[in-house]
């Protein structure tokens, strides 16, 4: 267990006290995040921990491009992912809390859609989609439109969908919460794997302590109106008694 | 142990050929009774009343066998062809610029609104005061009174599109035309077809009473001429021509529906 120190030249998501305020100012005026400064280095899996309601979603859609922050920056690779919005073609992925796929889209077609935007050619594409379905487990479901998939199902072609792209940076929304614990738990794992092995940048976002745990090296927790109340980073060589020690520690803050 | 071996796999012919006859059967039957009743008061009415449904078979066979005929019937479904495609291109454009612009949005939607108020025939009226050639009045006409309903159907549509997908989506930072192919044409297809439907049936009816007022030519222009001869026989036989017309489009637009929406899940228990 360690203090996160990361100079903004290294980190690949930058934000400098970076606020968000929903509504005209005033008595209806929402304060979803207040002069956060968060940096993710090159490399890391950051696990954005928090109640609902918290900022998280706002914080992820800020560092997706999708929302403009109130004030603050925000730097992805050193660009503002907001109106920079079209450079970050194929260099950033997301999976969404729900699957999010094309009903009109078969499987495999779902995963070629960020290719897609990359003018790949279509036999690359298809080549390239299908070898991440396969890895998921989906051979032989390439042409079943989502209503035919299980949940689970659904939610792994929105990971290969994300992977596809080989994008650096990765930003992940919640997305086995809509999942029983045992797929949600097998997926965690091939997400966990599939993350180290290709040497991926990943927020991930969550409301679970033991799904931070198992998925981030390191977590930040998260107080209304997005404020960090507590940041840890660990590794492969952290204990058993130490993760204990965060999982009670971060316990004791999401209670505060 | 019984003798009947058990029945395994996919339902014999007869039951598969009962089921299609049963399916046909119940898709004709409504138009049978209407024929049958109509024959029937055939028997006890005046010819120019009630005509043998005969008589108005052989003057279709007429009207599809004669080129001068035919080439009203054509004329007819190319001014509702152009006027439906005229009001859909400016309709999707007006819709467009509406859901971009909250401005458009309320400056348009009275003025489509007010137009909505107006009947067709008003619309025939002004076409005739203000223009000259007679195809343009038609296409004016047919334009204007299918414009606010086209517009308001693809703007509902395009609101509609599901702003989770659309999000997504936009997180592969699409250009406008991939954006455009990928995510808002298929989104809103279903209700452009819906559109396309409903807007065909009102403009055959509309193009009737164009074309009745200053056209020299087509279904309108010969069914003013049957009027004025007091030819039931005739009239009946040009409204079906575009009854035909009506139906096949339906039919095509079926089909693409079928085609292109294989992708839903059709749950077993109907609503």
């Amino acid at each position: 267990m360690r203090d996160t120190v990361t100079t903004p030249i290294e980190a690949a998501i930058h934000l400098d006290n970076v606020s968000k305020v929903f509504g005209k100012a005033g008595t209806d005026a929402y304060r979803a995040v207040d002069g956060l400064n968060l940096d993710v280095r090159s490399g890391q899996m950051l696990a954005l921990l928090g109640k609902t309601g918290c900022g998280k979603s706002t914080i992820f859609n800020m560092i997706a491009g999708l929302t403009e922050p109130t004030s603050g920056t925000v730097r992805v690779s050193g660009r503002d992912p907001f109106t920079d919005f079209d450079s970050f073609r194929g260099k950033m992925a997301i999976v969404f809390q729900n699957d999010r796929l094309l009903p009109w889209r078969t499987a495999i077609q779902n995963v070629e859609l960020g290719l897609e935007m990359l003018e790949a050619p279509a036999a690359e594409r298809r080549a390239t989609a299908q070898l991440w379905l396969t890895k998921l487990g989906l051979g032989g479901h390439e042409d079943d439109y989502p209503h035919a998939l299980s949940g689970g199902m659904r939610q792994r072609v929105s990971i290969a969908r994300a992977f596809a792209t080989n994008a650096n940076i990765l930003l992940c929304d919640e997305p086995f919460s809509a999942l029983d614990e045992s797929t949600a738990g097998r997926l965690r794992a091939e997400f966990v794997r599939l993350v180290k092995e290709n040497g991926k940048t990943a927020v991930f976002i969550t409301h679970s302590i033991s799904e931070a745990l198992e998925i981030g090296d390191r977590i930040v927790v998260l107080k209304r109106p997005a404020m960090i109340a507590y940041d840890v980073s660990f590794d492969g060589d952290t204990g058993k008694e130490e993760r204990e020690l965060i999982r009670s520690r971060i316990g004791d803050v999401l209670a505060a | 142990m019984s003798d009947i071996a058990p029945q395994i796999g996919s339902p014999p012919l007869a039951s598969m050929l009962l089921a299609a006859v049963k399916r046909l059967g119940s898709s004709v039957l409504p138009f049978v009774v209407v024929i049958l009743l109509w024959q029937f008061a055939s028997l006890f009415f005046p010819r120019f009343l009630f005509p043998s449904l005969i008589d108005v078979f052989w003057r279709c066979i007429e009207i599809f066998s004669n080129g001068t005929m035919f080439a009203d019937v054509l004329a007819t479904i190319l001014r509702i062809l152009a006027g439906l495609a005229g009001a859909f291109i400016i309709g999707g454009a007006l819709a467009l610029l509406m859901v971009r612009s909250r401005a458009v949005d309320k400056f348009l939607s009275p003025i489509l609104t007010l137009f909505q108020g107006i009947p067709a025939l008003s619309w025939v009226v002004f076409a005739i005061i203000w223009f000259h050639g007679v195809e343009f009045r038609i296409l004016f006409i047919m334009v204007m009174t299918t414009l606010p309903a086209f517009t308001f159907q693809v703007l509902g549509a395009l609101r509609g599109m599901s702003r989770d997908l659309m999000e997504m989506v936009f997180s592969f930072r699409p250009t406008r035309t991939k954006l455009f192919r990928v995510m808002i044409a298929p989104a809103i297809l279903p209700d452009i077809l819906t559109a396309w439907k409903v807007n065909l049936g009102n403009a055959s009816r509309v193009v009737v009473v164009a074309e009745l007022v200053g056209a020299t030519g087509g279904v309108g222009y010969q069914l003013l001429q049957q009027q004025q001869l007091f030819d039931m026989a005739g009239a009946l036989a040009w409204t079906l021509q575009l009854v035909f017309f009506v139906l096949i489009v339906q039919g095509a637009l079926t089909l693409i529906e079928n085609a292109a929406f294989r992708y839903r899940a059709v749950s077993e228990r109907g609503i």
